[in-house]
C-alpha cells in the first residue's frame, strides 16, 4: 500500500507513483480518487472520456501495463508503481499509431465520443494478436459502446490497421 | 403532352474537384488523438460545480425545501429554487410553453427539476445534495395515456383538461367515399415503446459572466436555438448571450431542448461571479428524456384487388411524459409524412398526446417516424399477404412518384423511392429468399424517408435558416467558412467546407470551418431535422461562389491573352474566366493563368478583405390547414431497407444477420459519410426492434437507467450492412443534394419487425420484440394450434 498522510480533518491522502504514457508522475490522492478522474482533473488528459461511470460503456478504456482497463473502475491508489497508456500515448514523436491512421482513412469516429476507448481497446487486441479476425477485433471492442457507427467502420479500420502492421513486418 | 423531367442518373458523368468524394473529416485528428474537447473537458479557473436537485415524488405539491443544513456545509457555494430566478414559462412548442426553470408550487415526474446547488467540488456537491429535504403533499400520477385519459384521471396541468396536451383531426379527400369504393379493408393496432437516444456523451454546460454578457460552453445541437432561449428566459437582449458548442458527442435529437443544465449555470454563474460546470450523470440523461415518444397506432387502410391504397386512416396515441418539448411537432409528425411515402388521395389523421407523469418525451433521430413507419409497413405486409402479393410489390405500386403534390400539400421533387425498393430487392437476394427460407429464418421490408431540414422555424420568425460567410486570408493562402451549422458527429463541418472549396474553386486542404460559436460565426438554427447538408449547404454555396465572382472580376483585371496567341486582344471579361483547385484560368486557353493566391492578395490590397456571404430561406411552403406548417421542407428523402433475421425458435432470441439499405439522398457530397448515417441509423434501429425500452417503476421511477440494463448493440449485435444509393438529384438542393441522417432511420423497426414476422409466422404488436415476447408468441401459436387440432 502506497504511503499516506492524514489531514487537519482526518483524511488520508496516498503518496502515489504512476507512469502515464512513458512520464512519471509523483502525486497525493485520496482514497477514493478514480484512475479516470486522476487523469482528466490531476493531469488534465481528457482525451479519455467519462460517460457510464459503471463499467458499462468502455469511454474510459486506457492500458494498465499493456492491458485495456476500464479507468472509471479502478482506484488510482491501485496503480502505484505501474504504468498507464492513454490515447494521448499512442502517437509517438509526432508519428501517429497505425491505428489512429486507419481511423483517420475510413472515417470510423463520428462524435468521437467513443473513439478513444475504442482506440485503446484496438490497441491491446493488435499487442496480443497482431493478425485478428473480424469476430476477433468484434469481440475486443464490444465493452465499448458507440450509438454513432454501427461499429462497421472501426472494424474494417482495425483489420485494415493489422494488415497493415502485417505488411510492414513481411516487407 | 411534356416529358416528365426526371432528376435519375443524373450526376453519373460529373465529376467534381471536391464533392462526390469521400474526403478526410475536418475534426478526424482531434478525435483520433484526443486533442478535440467536449464540454465536460473544458475547464475554467475558479470553477465551481453544480448539480440539479431534482424530485423524488411523480407528482406532488412542494410543501416546503429545506436548505439550511446543505448551505452550512463548507465549500457550498449557492442553493437557488424558484423563487429565485424568473418564474417565465418556456419550452420548444410556442404555442405550449409550459416548464419553468425550476417547479413552482408542484412536481410532474420523478426527475422533475425542483432546484440547482454549486460547490467547490464534486464530493461536496453529492455531500450536500444529501443534505437538501423536500417536503411533498403527494397527488395521484397517471403514467399511461389509458390512465391520464381516465374520467377523473388526475389533472396534471391546468391547460390541459383532460391531460390531452395536443389533438390533431385532419382529413384529405374523401374517406368514406372511398371505403365504399374499396375492394378489400383491414385494421392493425401496434404499439411502439419509449426510448432513449444513447448518446454516449451526458449533457453538460458551463456558464460564465462578463459585465452585463453571459457565456455559455453547452452540449447542444443549436447555437442559436440556445441563444434564442435563454435570452427569453433571463430578458436579456440575444447579443448579451453568447453560445460556444465545443466538440458534441452526438444528440440524436436529445441535446436540443434548453436543458435544465444550461439555464441553472446561466443563473448560479450569475449569483456566485464565478463560472458554474453542471453536468448529468448517465441515469440523469434518462430522467431529462426528451427521446422517442411511446405510441399506440391504429391503422384501417382500404385497397384495390391489386393493393392500391385507396385510403388510409390513422389514429396515434402519444405517451408525452410530463411537458410539451417538441411534443406537438412529434405528433403532426407521427401522421403527416405517410402521405409523402405513398401515393394515395384520403387521408384521415386522428392523434392525441397525453401527458402524463414520466419525463417528458421529444424528438429522436427520425422525430415521429420510426414507431409509425413500423406500424404501417407491419400493416402493409399483412394487406400483402391476405390478397397473395408480394410485400415488394405492393410497395412499388403505391410509391410516391417525382414532381408530385401530397394530398396535405407537400411539393414533392425528387423522388425514387421504387427505384430504391426494385435496388434493395436485387441486392438483397429477395427473390431467392422471400418464402424460401426455413422455419425460423427470415427476410422483410421496410420503406422511410424524412424532411430535409424543417420549412418553418421553431419559434415565428423572419429570419433567414441559415447565413454563411467565407474570409479568404490576406495573402490569399487560406480561407476560413463561418456558418453555426452544428456538427454533432454525423460530419456537416466536412461536407460543409467540402461544398465551400467546390464553390470556390479553391483547395480543400486550405479551409478551415468556423462553427458553433455566436460571437465568432454566422446564423443557423442547427442540427434537427436532417437540414445541414441542403440548408446550411445552400449558404455555403452561395458565399463560396460569391468568393470567386470577386475572383474571377479581379482576375480578369491582371490576366492577358498573349496577342499572337490567337485568341483575341484586350482585356478579358470574368465570364471568360474559370477558378478551379486554386487557379484561375481563361476557358478557352487554359495555358493562360494566375494562382488564386495572387488574386486575392491583389484584391486586397485594392479593396481589403475578401469575404463571400451567402443565405438561405426556404420560401413560403405547404397549405393552410392547421397544423401544415410541419413536415414541409424543400426536399423528401426515401429509403428501402431489408433485413434478414435467424431467431431462435426455442428461446426467441433473434439475431440479425443481413441488412441493405438503399437510399434516395440526392447527390451524395461525401460517400463514405453518408454510408456511416447509415451504418449507424441500422444500429440504433435494430436496437430499438429488439430490445431496447425503458423500463418505470410504480412511481414512476426509471429502472434501467444505464448501459447495463438499457442494452445498446454492441460490435457484436452488427449485422453485415450494405449501404447504397439511388443516384438523384434534387432541384431544391445545393448539387441537387438531400438528407439520410434521420431518414435512414424510420425504415429499420418496420423491416427487422417484418423479418421476424416472416421467420415466426406470428405478429407481435408491441416493440421491442425481445426474446420472451417471441418465445411466448410461439407458445399461444403452438396452444391455438393444438386446440384447433382437437
Ligand atoms: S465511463 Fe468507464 S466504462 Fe463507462
Ligand atoms: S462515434 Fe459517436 S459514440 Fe461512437
Amino acid at each position: 500500500m502506497a504511503e499516506f498522510i492524514v489531514d487537519k480533518d482526518g483524511i488520508k491522502r496516498y503518496l502515489v507513483t504512476i507512469t502515464v504514457n512513458g512520464i512519471k508522475y509523483t502525486k497525493m490522492v485520496k482514497a477514493n480518487s478514480l484512475l479516470v478522474n486522476f487523469l482528466r482533473e490531476d493531469l488534465d488528459l481528457t482525451g479519455t472520456k467519462k460517460a457510464c461511470e459503471q463499467g458499462d460503456c468502455g469511454a474510459c478504456t486506457v492500458l494498465l501495463d499493456g492491458k485495456p482497463v476500464n479507468s472509471c473502475m479502478v482506484l488510482t491508489i491501485s496503480v502505484d508503481g505501474r504504468e498507464v497508456t492513454t490515447v494521448e500515448g499512442l502517437a509517438s514523436n509526432g508519428k501517429l499509431d497505425i491505428l489512429q491512421e486507419k481511423f483517420i482513412e475510413h472515417s470510423a469516429p463520428q462524435c468521437g465520443y467513443c473513439a478513444p476507448g475504442i482506440l485503446m481497446s484496438a490497441k491491446a487486441l493488435l499487442m496480443r494478436n497482431p493478425n485478428p479476425t473480424e469476430l476477433e477485433v468484434r469481440e475486443a471492442i464490444a465493452g465499448n459502446l458507440c450509438r454513432c457507427t454501427g461499429y462497421v467502420h472501426y472494424v474494417q479500420a482495425i483489420l485494415d490497421a493489422a494488415a497493415a502492421n502485417q505488411e510492414r513486418k513481411d516487407g | 403532352m411534356a416529358k416528365e423531367f426526371s432528376y435519375l442518373n443524373f450526376n453519373r458523368n460529373k465529376e467534381y474537384s471536391y464533392i462526390g468524394k469521400s474526403l478526410k473529416r475536418t475534426d478526424i485528428l482531434d478525435k483520433v488523438t484526443g486533442r478535440g474537447k467536449f464540454t465536460a473537458d473544458l475547464k475554467f479557473s475558479n470553477m465551481l460545480y453544480g448539480k440539479l436537485i431534482r424530485s423524488t415524488e411523480a407528482h406532488a405539491r412542494i410543501i416546503k425545501i429545506d436548505t439550511s443544513e446543505a448551505e452550512k456545509l463548507p465549500g457550498v457555494r449557492a442553493i437557488i429554487t424558484a423563487k429565485d430566478v424568473p418564474s417565465i414559462k418556456y419550452g420548444l412548442s410556442p404555442a405550449r410553453y409550459d416548464e419553468t426553470i425550476f417547479c413552482i408550487d408542484k412536481v410532474r415526474y420523478y426527475g422533475d427539476k425542483i432546484g440547482a446547488i454549486c460547490a467547490v467540488d464534486e464530493e461536496t456537491l453529492y455531500k450536500a445534495l444529501k443534505l437538501i429535504k423536500v417536503e411533498y403533499e403527494v397527488l395521484p400520477a397517471v403514467f399511461t395515456p389509458a390512465e391520464a385519459a381516465k374520467e377523473g384521471a388526475p389533472q396534471i396541468f391546468e391547460e390541459y383538461p383532460g391531460n390531452i396536451n395536443t389533438e390533431i383531426h385532419l382529413e384529405f379527400g374523401d374517406v368514406e367515399k372511398a371505403k365504399k369504393e374499396a375492394y378489400y379493408i383491414r385494421t392493425d393496432r401496434l404499439q411502439g415503446q419509449r426510448t432513449v437516444h444513447g448518446f454516449i456523451e451526458p449533457h453538460c454546460s458551463i456558464a460564465y459572466w462578463e459585465g452585463k454578457r453571459v457565456t455559455i460552453h453547452s452540449a447542444h445541437q443549436s447555437a442559436h436555438y440556445l441563444q434564442h432561449h435563454i435570452a427569453r428566459i433571463f430578458n436579456m437582449k440575444e447579443g448579451d448571450v453568447r453560445v460556444i458548442l465545443p466538440y458534441i458527442g452526438a444528440g440524436f435529437g436529445g441535446k436540443l431542448d434548453v436543458s435544465g443544465l444550461d439555464v441553472a449555470a446561466v443563473a448560479l454563474s450569475k449569483i456566485t461571479g464565478q463560472p458554474v460546470k453542471m453536468f448529468f450523470d448517465l441515469e440523469e440523461v434518462w430522467y431529462n428524456g426528451r427521446a422517442r415518444h411511446g405510441m399506440d397506432m391504429k391503422y384501417t387502410t382500404g385497397v384495390t384487388k391489386e393493393g392500391k391504397i385507396l385510403f388510409v386512416e390513422s389514429e396515434i396515441i402519444l405517451d408525452g411524459g410530463a411537458y410539451t418539448g417538441l411534443g406537438v411537432a412529434s405528433s403532426y409528425y407521427a401522421g403527416a409524412l405517410l402521405t409523402v411515402l405513398y401515393d394515395f388521395d384520403n387521408y384521415r389523421f386522428d392523434a392525441y398526446r397525453y401527458v402524463t407523469n414520466l419525463p417528458p418525451c421529444g424528438a429522436q433521430r427520425g422525430h415521429g417516424q420510426p414507431h409509425p413507419r413500423y406500424a404501417f409497413e407491419s400493416h402493409l405486409d399483412h394487406i400483402a399477404e391476405d390478397l397473395g402479393i408480394d410485400p415488394i410489390d405492393i410497395r412499388l405500386l403505391n410509391a410516391r412518384r417525382a414532381n408530385t403534390v401530397t394530398p396535405n400539400g407537400y411539393e414533392v421533387k425528387a423522388y425514387y423511392l421504387k427505384e430504391a425498393n426494385e435496388m434493395a430487392r436485387d441486392v438483397s437476394g429477395w427473390k431467392e429468399k422471400k418464402g424460401k427460407l426455413p422455419k425460423g429464418r427470415g427476410i422483410g421490408v421496410g420503406n422511410g424517408g424524412f424532411v430535409t431540414g424543417a420549412g418553418y422555424c421553431m419559434y415565428r420568425t423572419d429570419l433567414p435558416h441559415s447565413i454563411a460567410m467565407i474570409k479568404v486570408y490576406d495573402d490569399g493562402t487560406h480561407a476560413v467558412v463561418y456558418t453555426n451549422a452544428v456538427d454533432i458527429g454525423q460530419g456537416s463541418d466536412t461536407v460543409l467546407t467540402q461544398m465551400a472549396a467546390q464553390a470556390m474553386g479553391y483547395p480543400y486542404e486550405d479551409i478551415t470551418i468556423c462553427t458553433r460559436d455566436t460571437d465568432l460565426s454566422t446564423l443557423d438554427f442547427g442540427a434537427y431535422a436532417s437540414r445541414q447538408t441542403l440548408m446550411a449547404g445552400w449558404a455555403v454555396k452561395r458565399a463560396g461562389e460569391d468568393v470567386k465572382r470577386k475572383i474571377l472580376a479581379q482576375a480578369a483585371e491582371m490576366l492577358k491573352v498573349k496577342e499572337d496567341g490567337g485568341y483575341r486582344f484586350g482585356k478579358l471579361t470574368p465570364e471568360e474566366l474559370e477558378c478551379e483547385e486554386g487557379i484561375v484560368y481563361v476557358k478557352q486557353e487554359p495555358a493562360v493563368n494566375i494562382t488564386f493566391a495572387e488574386v486575392a492578395r491583389a484584391y486586397f490590397v485594392k479593396h481589403g478583405v475578401l469575404i463571400g456571404r451567402g443565405y438561405y430561406h426556404p420560401g413560403k411552403l405547404g397549405g393552410t390547414h392547421k397544423g401544415a406548417a410541419v413536415g414541409t421542407s424543400p426536399a423528401y428523402s426515401s429509403a428501402t431497407q431489408i433485413a434478414e433475421v435467424e431467431v431462435d425458435m426455442e428461446t426467441g432470441l433473434t439475431k440479425v444477420v443481413g441488412t441493405w439499405d438503399v437510399h434516395d439522398s440526392g447527390f451524395v457530397v461525401n460517400p463514405q459519410l453518408l454510408h456511416g448515417q447509415v451504418h449507424g441509423a441500422f444500429s440504433m434501429g435494430i436496437g430499438e426492434t429488439i430490445w431496447e425500452k425503458v423500463i418505470f417503476d410504480e412511481k414512476g421511477r426509471v429502472l434501467n437507467g444505464n448501459f447495463a440494463e438499457y442494452r445498446l448493440p454492441t460490435a457484436l449485435d452488427m449485422p453485415y450492412v450494405e449501404s447504397l444509393v439511388v443516384d438523384t438529384f434534387e432541384p431544391n438542393g445545393p448539387w441537387g443534394v438531400k438528407e439520410v441522417g434521420e431518414g435512414a432511420t424510420t425504415p429499420t423497426l418496420g423491416c427487422v419487425a417484418n423479418a421476424v414476422y416472416d421467420a415466426i409466422g406470428v405478429r407481435i404488436s408491441e416493440l421491442p420484440l425481445t426474446p420472451e415476447k417471441i418465445w411466448r408468441a410461439l407458445k399461444e401459436a403452438e396452444g391455438a394450434k393444438e386446440k384447433g387440432g382437437k
